[in-house]
């Protein structure tokens, strides 16, 4: 027979030991994933140093991009970056989060599970699937009904005015907003789900309509969290290469209209990157990653301090 | 209780099995590796062709094989500097600051010739395919014409109704080597875009109705979808999607149609091809088509390792002669023999 108490011990020792080993593999863990950033933007800013020196600032809001004369600057790929993405979020917001509404709260609930299956579904299908069906099928759509109806009724509005092509910056939203959506309705709807019963009923036993619940109790309960869900589908939508690449005409100029073409940020590294021969040129294309790095913080940083200071009074949950 | 849920001889079998099996596949193994493996870069353009014409190659001589990775022609170049490939494909040649960097003599070699056609969508048939002189296409590209009912347009194409449809020109997005024939085409023919423009794999394209497609693929399909559209693409792809092309009109005054043959003819005319002198874009002569060009393999002269260099040699020096007969099937233009003999004595520099 052991003793009781030294059982206790080696009980106890033991305890400290893989607690402590746990410990340990957390903290690995996450060295791990702060060192592939930082590695990430070093390696990044050591690439595009040539290109830093050589263009300075004027890189960020000059719009020639010419590799015959080794003349490069990034202002037209970031507005297009940038604006592709704003389109995106924009529509994908309010469908994805109206779909959520209907799934969490409305829908019965055979309707609603194969439902969230598919949205699921949706967001496994590959980018360039995307991108071919947008070249195929949308933007002829566009091109023909959409935008010819856009421009005749809101042509006084620049955005909406001028030549239509098919693949054009704003073809490149509506893909993007496609693909982004079952991003912002998957977790949209868990967060809905997870408003307090208790609210929810309140509110009916109040006398308020459905409706009046959903829009004034629920939503604005669930609204830091839908925030997330936006930050994240536009973190996913500043990056998306392929599919954009194939829909957005590729043409590094800033123009009025949202049917021109455009060019984003990860589209000319995917264009070019493969031949691009002299190392000025190269390194140019690496400070579009590091910039695609700032822009995509920056959009971050922002949505960040929204959430902060605009939303945090109201949290529901 | 759990651990002695196997008996003991269950659990030395267990472990000897991955052992026996190990040993097993490594005599299916063992006589594949003793072929040796060369392996090449670069352009992507070269991948059909050289695909197969390795695999052939491979088949009549067992000891080689060779994997070849289209990973682009800067890739290519750059693998080939570094030493970590046999041999490197590009489809412009390297040039003085990539031969420097190389660090050693660099034989380049044309191994494959391609043709770049002129496609075009239109709603109305134009009987025989529209036709184009070199400097209404140049203006059309510069964005000076932009309207196929153009007087200019017009007047090339006597009878044809032509449509007043804004014309839209669609280019390769990416960096390709089919963009840098064509443009040093345009260059050649005319000044305002050499000067205004230039030749390269990328540029800046001057057309106000402009848009980038991926790949020939993107832009043939930009092409078809677009009213109005008119784009360059390699012979190859127009060919197999019977795409509509239009006529050019060559120096020699002859109206042509991007084919096998007139390619073949305009390479021919230019027997003396050299990595310095390698443009073949404007050639005159009564079937030669204006927009061509070769792709190169690239070569340390001096190799260390003499016997993988003898046997890409070898490889090399099939390929750019009995290997372009497969060429033909693929839809790329065979070397013209006396540029065939070129390649061969270009080969014939390595130091072996």
């Amino acid at each position: 027979m052991v003793p009781f108490d030294r059982l206790e011990e080696a009980h106890a020792r033991r305890s400290v030991l893989s607690d402590r080993s746990f410990i340990a593999a957390i903290y690995c863990a996450t060295i791990v994933f702060v060192a592939v950033v930082v590695g990430l933007f070093v390696m990044l800013f050591a690439g595009s140093w040539p290109a830093i020196q050589s263009f300075g600032l004027k890189f960020f809001w000059t719009s020639s991009w010419n590799p015959v004369t080794s003349q490069f600057g990034a202002l037209p790929m970031i507005y297009g970056t940038v604006v592709s993405s704003a389109i995106a979020i924009l529509l994908a917001g309010f469908v994805g989060v109206y779909a959520a509404a209907y799934l969490a709260d409305f829908a019965p609930r055979l309707v609603a599970r194969p439902l969230s299956f598919l949205i699921e579904l949706l967001a496994a299908v590959p980018s360039v699937v995307f991108g071919l069906w947008g070249l195929f099928v949308l933007s002829p759509v566009l091109r023909d009904r959409a935008d010819p109806f856009l421009e005749a009724h809101f042509g006084f509005v620049p955005l909406f005015s001028g030549p239509i092509f098919g693949t054009s910056l704003l073809t490149a939203g509506v893909i993007l907003a496609i693909m982004i959506v079952p991003t912002v309705c998957a977790i949209s709807r868990d967060v809905i789900m997870a408003v307090l019963a208790e609210h929810r009923e309140g509110s009916l036993a109040l006398g308020a309509t459905r409706w009046e619940t959903m829009w004034r109790v629920i939503l604005p309960g669930a609204k830091s969290g839908i925030f997330g869900a936006c930050v994240l589908a536009l973190g996913r939508a500043l990056g998306e290469t392929i599919a954009t690449t194939m829909v957005i005409g590729n043409k590094p100029a800033i123009a009025a209209s949202l049917f021109q073409p455009s060019y984003t940020l990860a589209s000319v590294i995917a264009n070019e990157f493969t031949e691009a021969t002299t190392a000025l040129y190269q390194s140019a294309l690496i400070e579009l990653g590091l910039l695609l790095f700032l822009v995509s913080m920056v959009v971050n940083g922002f949505a960040r301090l929204l959430t902060w200071t605009v939303l945090r009074p109201s949290r529901g949950r | 209780m759990r651990r002695n849920f196997f008996t003991r001889r269950e659990r030395l079998s267990a472990s000897l099995s991955p052992i026996l099996v190990l040993a097993l596949s490594l005599g299916f193994i063992i006589p594949a590796l003793a072929a040796t493996q060369l392996t090449g870069a670069g352009s992507t353009f070269d991948y059909p062709f050289f695909s197969k014409a390795f695999y052939f190659y491979s088949q009549k001589h067992p000891e080689v094989t060779v994997n070849y990775q289209s990973i682009g022609s800067g890739g290519g170049i750059e693998q080939f500097i570094n030493k970590t490939v046999d041999f490197g494909a590009t489809d412009v040649p390297m040039n003085a600051d990539e031969l420097k960097r190389a660090g050693a003599p660099v034989v380049q070699v044309p191994v494959a010739l391609g043709g770049v056609a002129i496609t075009y969508d239109l709603p109305l048939l134009v009987k025989g395919g529209i036709k184009l002189s070199r400097q209404a296409l140049a203006d059309i590209f510069l964005g000076k014409i932009t309207k196929w009912n153009d007087p200019e347009i017009a007047k090339l194409n006597p009878g044809a109704t032509l449509p007043d449809l804004p014309i839209i020109v669609v280019h390769r997005s990416d960096g390709s080597g089919t963009t840098y024939i064509f443009t040093d085409f345009l260059s050649n023919v005319s000044k305002e875009w050499k000067d205004k423009v230039g030749t390269g794999k990328s540029v800046q394209w001057p057309a106000q109705n402009s848009i980038g497609g991926k790949g020939n693929e993107g832009v043939a399909g930009q092409v078809r979808q677009t009213p109005g559209a008119i784009g360059y693409v390699e012979l190859a792809y127009v060919i197999e999607n019977k795409m509509t092309e239009a006529q050019l009109e060559n120096s020699s005054g002859k109206w042509l149609f991007c084919t096998l043959r007139s390619v073949q003819a305009a390479a021919a005319t230019k027997p003396e091809v050299s990595a310095t002198d390698f443009s073949i874009v404007d050639r005159s002569g009564p079937n030669s088509w204006p927009i061509s060009g070769y792709s190169w393999a690239v070569l340390y002269q001096d190799p260390t390792d003499k016997a993988r260099a003898k046997l890409t040699h070898d490889v090399m020096e099939w390929t750019v002669t009995d290997g372009q007969s497969i060429a033909k099937d693929l839809d790329y233009v065979a070397l013209p023999e006396n540029v065939q003999e070129t390649a061969k004595k270009a080969l014939a520099q390595i130091k072996l």
